[in-house]
């Protein structure tokens, strides 16, 4: 295990190290102690290393990770994993908004609430989410899956695309041309994955999925108020 | 027509309304008959006060011209040599804008590639991620980060020369963006993580941070990222420029790029193009003004944007204190779109050449603004990028032409004391004085 204090080496110190690793590294774990809430720790990697970061992050920690397993020994700032492609984000406490926005691909696991437009725009993320999760989430989603093993806030799906939500608890109202689907035997695995995957043990059988109504997809003036 | 009627009293001329003109009657039929608002592309079409409201004085006998062939005007410019490790060494100041692959074609972009590196400068990617072909033809390559990040990945982020944040287009400040359904290839749908055929609506607001001080910590994250090597720029619309300028620069930018109204667009509502934004002449003052106050001027580089026609464009821009120029729709013309000789199918497009903008229906009879194979194929990019090449070599002649005339060896030597306005608005918004007096609207120590 390699150790980086953050608070002693600065942040530019700290990404430089863990970017330099290749994908043959034979360094694979790292710690990051004093974090201290430092925006854009551990963004862009590109290696099969595991970084676990003790204590709270800031904006952007592990934004656009690629193959990286990151864990956050604490709660996570805005736009944590932002356009992740591959890899995973572990995050021990809460998440502040856009968690995981535009993520391409990947997971992240929330092991407490993730606050406003979780999954925004998502594009192919998984985000399963042990608590809940606030309004506005997945907003344009476009594909990938959003599992709430909690309740929704409002607006949940709104002008979503292709992605699919998976909510176990009660969602406060769904967004324009987002609705409640039917539960089809592909789901139940899909979704029995995604929660074995995040280490989460819950029935897929008490979810609820939710997804696009697709009536917005092609514009039509008698939806001009749903717009 | 009868002059008079059965008892010899005169008619009236017709008169058409100044107000109710055929074209806001059709703009009413149209709508009447469909439902929706005008979709185009292109830019503002209304007159607004211009470049062309200026003139530039030339020498005198208190100054003195360069020899026009002999002389040397030196064009470079060197953006993001604030902070980034790799600034942008351009051989000329007019870059091209940022214009989307999805809006444009493969070909298309391979053609501003091909062009814009023989004349030693660079293209930037649009919405909808950037290509192997523009990646492949252009030696300097600006990634726009988008509010809709279609396409946006860490390995193209890693492969661009510069890096710029669009919060706004001047065609349209404030709005998103769609590209509708039957300009949706495989190609376009698989890039942007889409199903084929339907509307994919950009986003006005970037998914991941809103204000200022969120920019800055966005900034961090990808200078991070990039490892501090490349610049990042702010594309910013025309609307409040000394405090976007302002509030750009505070937040890390290296330049920024400012779009007035004029600017092109591949696709936006009619009303938001002619009625939303400020025109390019008026915004350029405040912008140069927001980083002289702060002692930036020439640091961070200001690239101005939107209705750029000609080298005497360009030079007006650097008089008024721009870096650089960045052009879209002049390209888009140098590379055959809107040519005459397409003029019977313009026509059978209801439309005629020159005024065709329905760029985002993808049926462009010149193959520039389509992802239709047939049409695509009538599109040469080599015979483009040259095309292209040609008229960027022009411009630039023309600039340094104005620039010998106005005693300048660098064009960035051109300056506001070289040139005179023709409207109390244009010297207004250019600060410049009226031609024939001392004075503008505003000028400081004057009452008026
Ligand atoms: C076909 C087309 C597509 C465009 N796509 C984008 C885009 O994806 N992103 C962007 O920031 N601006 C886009 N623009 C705007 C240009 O970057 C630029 O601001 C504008 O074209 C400058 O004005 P001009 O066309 O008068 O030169 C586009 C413009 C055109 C004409």
């Amino acid at each position: 295990m390699q150790t980086i204090d953050l608070s002693d080496v600065g942040l530019r110190e700290t990404n430089k190290t863990l970017h330099a690793q290749s994908a043959d590294t034979n360094q694979t774990a790292w710690e990051i102690i004093n974090p201290r809430g430092a925006h854009a720790i551990a963004c862009g990697l590109d290696a099969p290393i595991e970084v676990t970061v003790k204590g709270s992050t800031g904006y952007y920690c592990a934004g656009m990770n690629q193959q990286a397993t990151v864990n956050i020994h604490g709660s996570a700032g805005p736009g944590t994993g932002e356009n992740i492609m591959s890899g995973k984000i572990v995050i021990e406490g809460d998440a502040s908004q856009y968690l995981g926005a535009t993520g391409h691909g990947g997971l992240i696991v929330v092991k407490g609430n993730a606050s406003s437009r979780c999954g925004i725009s998502m594009k192919g993320v998984n985000i399963v989410v042990q608590g809940n999760i606030g309004h506005m989430s997945a907003f344009m989603g476009q594909s990938g899956n959003l599992v709430v093993c909690g309740d929704a806030g409002d607006a949940l799906g709104d002008s979503c695309y292709e992605a699919r939500f998976f909510v176990r608890g009660a969602v406060k109202s769904l967004g324009a041309d987002c609705e409640k689907k039917e539960m089809r035997e592909e789901h139940l695995t899909l979704l029995q994955g995604l929660l074995d995957e995040a280490g989460i043990d819950a029935d897929p059988r008490d979810f609820t999925r939710y997804g696009s109504a697709r009536r917005l997809y092609n514009f039509d003036v008698d939806n001009a108020g749903a717009y | 027509m009868n002059k008079h009627d059965a008892k010899g009293i005169p008619h009236t001329t017709p008169r058409q309304s100044a107000t109710f003109t055929q074209d806001i009657n059709s703009d009413i039929r149209r709508a009447a008959a469909t439902g929706i608002y005008d979709i185009r592309g292109g830019g503002a079409k209304r007159k607004v006060p211009s470049f062309d409201d200026l003139l530039f004085m030339g020498a005198s006998i208190s100054r003195y011209p360069l020899e026009g062939y002999r002389e040397k005007c030196e064009t470079s410019v060197t953006i993001g040599g604030l902070h980034a490790e790799n600034p942008i060494e351009l051989d000329i100041p007019i870059t091209i804008a940022g214009m989307s692959f999805g809006a444009l074609s493969g070909p298309a972009k391979e053609a501003l590639g091909r062009g814009a590196s023989a004349a030693g400068t660079s293209t930037t990617t649009g919405d909808g991620g950037m290509t192997p072909e523009e990646r492949g033809h252009s030696d300097k390559l600006v990634y726009q980060y988008l509010p809709s990040r279609y396409g946006m990945n860490p390995d193209d982020l890693r492969r661009a020369d510069a890096i710029e944040i669009v919060v706004g287009q001047g065609a349209k400040p404030g709005g998103g963006g769609m590209l509708l359904g039957q300009k949706i290839s495989d190609r376009v749908a698989e890039m942007r993580n889409l199903p084929k055929g339907i509307d994919q609506r950009s986003a006005c607001r970037h998914p991941d941070w809103t204000g200022p001080d969120d920019l800055e910590i966005k900034i961090l994250e990808l200078r991070e990222i990039t490892g501090w090597k490349v610049p990042i720029y702010v594309k910013v619309a025309g609307a409040r420029p000394y405090y976007d300028t302002t509030l750009a620069i505070k937040a890390g930018a290296d330049a920024v790029v400012l779009d007035g109204m004029q600017g092109g667009t591949a696709a936006t509502q009619d009303v938001f193009i002619e009625h939303v934004g400020q025109p390019t002449l008026a915004i350029v003052r405040p912008a140069v003004q927001a980083l002289q106050d702060l002692g930036m001027h020439r640091k961070v580089q200001l690239i101005l944007s939107g209705g750029i026609r000609s080298g005497a464009d360009v030079a007006k821009a650097m008089a008024l204190g721009a870096d650089a120029v960045a052009i879209g729709t002049a390209a888009l013309i140098a590379l055959g779109d809107n040519d005459p000789k397409w003029e019977a199918e313009y026509n059978a497009l209801g439309t005629t050449a020159g005024a065709y903008d329905d760029w985002h229906e993808g049926r462009d009879p010149a193959g520039i603004t389509t992802q239709d194979p047939e049409l695509m194929a009538r599109f040469d990019p080599v015979e483009g990028g040259r095309r292209l090449k040609n008229y960027l070599k022009v411009m630039t002649l023309e600039a340094q032409t104005i620039a010998r005339a106005c005693g300048k060896n660098h064009l960035h030597n051109l300056e506001p004391e070289d040139l005179v306005a023709l409207t109390m608005e244009a010297a207004a918004m250019a600060r410049v004085p009226l031609a024939g007096t001392d004075w503008y609207p505003g000028k400081p120590g004057t009452s008026y």
